[in-house]
């Protein structure tokens, strides 16, 4: 199996990489890991990885400006129905637009827009930084094994606010409840970082492998 | 609920881990990578990494060591001491941590974190202040871990970082850094209390106590620590439990 990780520029890939390698030991699996940024390499994939961090526009436009890259995506997760997960922005990316640094479009894959966590009680940070619990809302196997309290480590301050609420795969509270997962048919991504949210995180990145 | 997060700090020189008191008088407490393994599979919530060797001297020995422990480490990084350019916040990236702090550099000039936030995103970038008390509920910015003092407020300080994109403050108290007589409780309610993006407590710790008293009475987002989990007084695992039985929300 050969899964891809998409490097565009955008943050810690590494962290994205060892964690799945190391899922994969875990399933006693041969998996190529394959950091790429060629459209090519996608056709090649079984399944496809979208981190993002930094801002939705920046991370819109990198995306963007590698030639042929938006076109490989769309055959790879529309046409082929192959599986994706997004991580933090790469997930935000599959709504229809983002309103960060003055609003961009995403990918419209899954109806809804991403906006600023709006917090109104000064004891609660901007951005939302640390472990929180989540809660499951569609029953699917991406789920599977997590520990009782169901820890992941977040930072972020945007959230998606989805307009199907079925697409919606859980969600967390702070002040409000917030979605930090989203499900459609083969498109997963989740808000949280699995790379840094331990057992949990390396559990989440198992289940998409055998997914 | 968001919990508090136990962030064990490894003072890193040369490539090993060391914690002196008041920065002087290091003794070497192990090697960085197989420590913050052991620290990130009993429970901390993050590590952090200040090379104390800082400026320019083996840097490559650090990148080294961060590439290694990101490796092995699934919670996040962060790393600092002695990041002056976008390229060493880069290199720091690159090698594997997830957040970078900034020092000197920040106060030195403060359009880095404007420029850094920008570039790679506010939640990578932390900015460290080390504070000192120079009169009732004032307290000054010092440089150069310490040795040099600023005509700067700490406080309006961290308001201008915090308006320059920094997603996060590591605030260390100098008068309390290495004497285990707790952290400055007024200094973080202080800088907390004023601002929005989250404040990491650092410098005193000695006590379970101390740690409950940053969190509940300083409001601190986070707590640091180091020489009380290096050489075994308590483990992460106790610290949490102790929290929690004081009603601390906590990842255990």
């Amino acid at each position: 199996m050969i899964i891809s990780i998409i490097d565009y520029g955008s943050g810690n890939i590494k962290s994205v990489s060892k964690a799945v390698e190391f899922a994969a030991q875990n399933l006693n699996k041969s998996i190529v890991v394959n950091v790429t940024s060629e459209p090519a390499a996608i056709r090649q994939s079984d399944k496809i990885i979208l981190p993002g961090q930094g801002s939705f526009k920046q991370c819109a436009q990198h995306l963007k400006n590698i030639s042929g890259m938006m076109d490989e995506l769309h055959d790879f997760v529309i046409e082929k129905k192959k599986n994706i997960f997004g991580i933090c922005v790469g997930m935000q990316l599959f709504a229809d637009v983002g309103e960060e640094d003055g609003g961009s479009n995403g990918f419209g894959w899954i109806k809804g827009s991403v906006k600023k966590i709006n917090i109104l009680n000064k004891d609660l940070k901007l951005p939302h930084m640390g472990w929180n619990e989540v809660v499951i809302k569609q029953n699917t196997t991406l789920f599977d094994h997590m520990t009782m309290d169901k820890h992941f480590y977040f930072v972020h301050s945007y959230q998606f606010i989805a307009e199907d609420q079925k697409n919606v795969a859980a969600s967390t509270f702070y002040q409000d409840e917030i979605t930090v997962a989203v499900l459609k048919d083969n498109i997963f991504g989740t808000q949280f970082h699995p790379e840094k949210s331990q057992k949990n995180g390396i559990q989440i990145l198992e289940n998409f492998i055998k997914w | 609920m968001l919990k508090r997060r136990i962030i064990p700090c490894l003072d890193v020189k040369d490539g090993r881990v060391v914690k002196g008191i008041n920065f002087i008088n290091l003794v070497d407490a192990g090697d960085p990578v197989e420590q913050a393994k052991v620290y990130s599979d009993s429970g901390a919530d993050e590590i952090c990494f200040l090379d104390i060797t800082a400026s320019n001297e083996n840097r490559d020995i650090l990148l080294d060591t961060v590439q290694k422990t990101a490796e092995q480490c699934f919670v996040p990084l962060t790393v600092g001491g002695g990041v002056r350019s976008l390229q060493d916040i880069r290199n720091l990236l690159l090698a594997g941590a997830d957040k970078v702090s900034i020092n000197t550099a920040a106060i030195n000039n403060p359009d880095l974190i404007k420029q850094a936030a920008l570039q790679f995103g506010s939640q990578c970038i932390v900015v460290a202040i080390d504070a000192k008390k120079t009169s009732e509920d004032k307290w000054n910015v010092f440089t150069h871990g310490g040795r040099n003092q600023t005509e700067l407020d700490a406080l309006e300080f961290a308001l201008l970082a915090q308006n320059n994109g920094a997603g996060e403050i590591l605030l260390t108290s100098m008068d309390k850094d290495g004497t285990k007589s707790g952290y400055d409780i007024n200094l973080t309610k202080t800088i907390s209390n004023n601002l929005s993006i989250p404040v990491i407590a650092s410098g005193g710790v000695g006590t379970l106590e101390h740690i409950r008293d940053g969190i509940v009475n300083g409001g601190a987002s986070a707590v640091l620590a180091a020489s009380i989990f290096h050489f075994g007084e308590f483990s992460i695992k106790q610290v949490k439990e102790y929290l929690k039985s004081q009603s601390v929300s906590v990842r255990i």
